[in-house]
């Protein structure tokens, strides 16, 4: 099958900008990861918080913008740049703005770095950058979708794969949410104030925040899912009809799930009710990816064995599915009174982060490198096992001390004695938690580390070796 | 009350939820096609050499459990606020949930607290039970400020110790938490200048036995007399009915160093207790008021 473009000297795939994208992966990884494992050590000793601008409030924000935005991005941007040309068996659309969209993110990025630490925050969770960066960020981000969508109209193939369903999804709604969320007035260059005002900045910033997870987090990672593990098992993905049915129940039920994140709170119980039996709903379309990801496995789970990059991807999909699951019963009303504002939601989203995002895009990356350099595979393959076991024994302990804590701190908050007062202060249930911080700490520590592995790995990979950019494939006969 | 400001938004919120859900069943009913009695087949298409799809049916169970949520959602709706102005047949609000609560709550606790509320407040410090109660509440309502050891911080004073910013007698301390206070006292930077400051600092340093330069300690006295007697008294021994501290006991609420003392007095304190009585109810006051009160008359109390 595989045969030279038809008619034409050896064209090749763009792959410059997704080599860029890869690597600042791995870069932006370590950096938001560090910066995580910083504030992590910062909980267990405040003696670590210096200054104003070396201070838990402002690193933290500091810490989920690079891992989402900054390796999650890079890690977005570099796959669904590889995976749209070759599933479209044409190169991208308009290469220099592909280019703009990196050197763009990478500004974006780097100007994160520099305005939170020094505290010029919008303070929306998640989008607490101020306006003169999101109006670089919806530049930057009209241009990733004129590339993608561009590819995928000059495509050569007349159906367009389900991965690519899952990066426009997640393009679309980015844009949507990061335009509404954003909207602010500027006061001055470096300060801002939001364009809604009371219960609704409060609904607008979690329709945002839970749109952040289901898209940016959730659909781009599917897109990302569908490529990566039916390629590396070699195998047809399970189900066509299931990818269709869990496709447009989720991009269409994430949009309602915001409200969970406010319950109990000024917001009115009928959109309390909404957003929590909406969440609901979503364990079935969640779990959609999941499995049509773990069955394409079904005839080649020896591979499991051997294959380090596989166990990467087919475990991301175990913790999608646990946090998904977990997803839905913390937006229970009922379930939420006891964990919301404790650790167990930190512990919920770093099971989703770490488990799946991280190693979701880690397994894509190991595929990818080789293949970008011309290589078969990576340096290393027994350091790709071993950054695997760090990472998951990473994940394990990070989740299961912040489960422990958190229902830990439930509990204690809500103990009263039979004269109704609270049997506990708030201080002994911080006293209380030391532990699981420090075991947390030594969680994201051993994730970390496996990151370096990473970058020793991908360094003795591409060392010397020359960027490949392979030829264009032609489209598979039957679609002729 | 409504939680719309016109019919418009109702009728949007209904007819989008009922929608969505309907949307749902769609898209499984759609999908659902006859389950293959032999092998399954690819679905046809191709991309990048090796990507391809399997037709397989969508897997029983998932779809129940699809159809279960759905039909949570739809019983849930029923029962509770969701759909628009339609309040739920169980006519469940998170405010009514919330008063019955609290109403459920001091119904169950309010005997305990009845038992001490006639008793006399000396009595009630004396009552090992009672002065349990008095320790939570305290630990729950007052320990954020005054420390869970009672002995305060800068700028809280200590309670456990016999000076008493606006007395220690019962109706004193309950008076204080009841209704709270708020302390002035006011910045002196634009009356006194600089020399009159550090000469006033001393002195006042001086007279809980601080050292200081005799010179200024004189001339300070005079200041003092002038500026601040008429709050602190002529002998600095203060004044409960205005809040004014004792300046002679060696007991300093925010510190004796000469820097934070030049502080205190050119740029006033504004020490703020807040109001407790609504908050916790006469009942509680009386208990927590008698647990204050035997912290320093710990005599009395055992």
């Amino acid at each position: 099958m595989k045969t030279a473009a038809m008619g034409s000297v050896q064209e090749t795939y763009d792959y410059r900008v997704v080599r860029q994208f890869a690597l600042m992966t791995v870069v932006w990884g370590i950096v938001g990861m560090l910066v995580g494992v910083v504030i992590a050590a910062q909980l267990v000793w405040p003696e670590l918080n210096f200054g104003e601008w070396f201070h838990f409030g402002r690193l933290r924000p500091l810490h989920t913008n690079a891992v989402i935005f900054a390796f999650g991005g890079c890690a977005l941007m570099a796959t669904s740049f590889f995976v749209v040309q070759r599933t479209c068996h044409t190169r991208l659309f308009a290469p220099w703005l592909a280019e703009f969209v990196f050197w763009g993110w990478q500004i974006v990025i780097v100007s994160a770095a520099i305005t939170l630490p020094l505290g010029i925050t919008s303070g929306k969770e998640y989008a607490e950058l101020e306006w003169p960066i999101d109006i670089l960020i919806t530049l930057v981000w009209v241009a990733y979708a004129l590339v993608f969508f561009g590819t995928i109209v000059k495509r050569k193939t007349p159906h367009i794969y389900v991965a690519n369903w899952f990066y426009g999804a997640f393009i679309l709604a980015v844009a949507v949410l990061h335009l509404v969320n954003s909207a602010a007035i500027p006061a001055g260059l470096w300060k801002s104030y939001s364009a809604y005002a009371g219960v609704q900045d409060a609904m607008v910033q979690w329709w945002y925040g839970h749109n952040a997870v289901g898209f940016f987090l959730t659909a781009g990672f599917l897109g990302m899912m569908y490529y990566f593990v039916p390629k590396q098992a070699e195998r047809p993905v399970f189900s066509y009809r299931l990818s269709v049915v869990h496709f447009w129940a989720l991009i269409f039920t994430y949009m309602w799930a915001g409200p969970h994140h406010l319950h109990y709170t000024a917001l009115p119980d009928w959109t309390q009710s909404l957003g929590m039996v909406f969440s609901l709903i979503l364990l079935a379309p969640s779990w959609g990816g999941m499995i049509n990801g773990i069955m394409t496995l079904s005839g080649a789970w020896h591979k499991l064995r051997t294959d380090p990059i596989l166990k990467f991807l087919i475990t991301s999909l175990s913790f999608y599915g646990m946090s998904t699951f977990e997803g839905p019963m913390m937006s229970i009303k009922t379930v939420n009174a006891l964990s919301h504002y404790t650790d167990w939601t930190i512990g919920h989203v770093h099971s989703g982060a770490l488990g799946w995002v991280a190693m979701i895009s880690i397994g894509s990356i190991y595929y990818l490198i080789p293949r970008l350099f011309g290589q078969e595979k990576m340096y290393s393959v027994p350091a790709v096992s071993i950054h695997f076991w760090m990472s998951t024994l990473g994940v394990v302990l990070y989740i299961a001390s912040m489960w422990i804590a958190g229902v830990m701190q439930g509990l204690m908050w809500r103990a009263i004695n039979d004269d109704g007062t609270l049997t506990y202060t708030f201080v002994e249930s911080v006293k209380a938690t030391y532990p699981f911080w420090f075991i947390r700490l030594l969680g994201g520590a051993l994730f970390l580390s496996g990151m370096f592995v990473m970058a020793w790995n991908v360094w003795k990979t591409i060392a010397g070796q020359k960027p490949y950019n392979a030829p264009v494939v032609a489209p598979a006969a039957a679609h002729a | 009350m409504s939680d719309f400001i016109n019919d418009f938004w109702n009728i949007y919120v209904v007819v989008l939820v009922i929608a969505s859900l309907l949307f749902c069943a769609f898209i499984i009913l759609s999908n659902k096609g006859a389950r293959p009695s032999g092998t399954v087949e690819l679905h046809g298409h191709q991309w990048d050499e090796t990507l391809a799809e399997w037709n397989n049916p969508l897997p029983r169970w998932w779809v129940w459990l699809f159809w279960i949520t759905i039909v949570f959602a739809i019983v849930y709706l029923i029962a509770y606020p969701g759909l628009g102005r339609f309040g739920g047949k169980l006519d469940w609000s998170s405010a009514n949930a919330y008063s019955k609560e609290v109403k459920d709550a001091d119904a169950k606790v309010a005997p305990l607290f009845e038992r001490y509320a006639k008793m006399d407040l000396k009595q009630v410090a004396a009552d090992p039970d009672a002065r349990a109660m008095g320790e939570r509440l305290y630990l729950n309502n007052c320990a954020q400020c005054h420390g869970t050891d009672a002995r305060g911080s800068r700028g809280f004073p200590n309670l456990t110790d016999a000076d008493w910013l606006y007395g220690g007698e019962p109706e004193a301390i309950k008076t204080t938490i009841t209704g709270g206070r708020n302390a002035m006292m006011p910045p002196f930077a634009a009356t006194l200048d600089g020399e009159q400051v550090r000469d006033v600092v001393q002195y006042v340093r001086s007279l809980s036995g601080l050292t200081g330069d005799n010179m200024r300690i004189q001339r300070g006295k005079d200041v003092f007399a002038t500026n601040c007697a008429a709050c602190h008294g002529a002998d600095a021994h203060g004044n409960q009915i205005v809040g004014a501290p004792n300046l002679t006991d060696g007991v300093w609420l925010y510190g004796s160093t000469e820097a934070i003392v030049t502080q205190t007095v050119s740029r006033g304190r504004n020490g703020h207790m807040p109001a407790h009585g609504e908050l916790l109810g006469d009942n509680k006051v009386h208990l927590v008021a008698a647990y204050v009160w035997g912290l320093s008359n710990t005599t009395a109390a055992k």
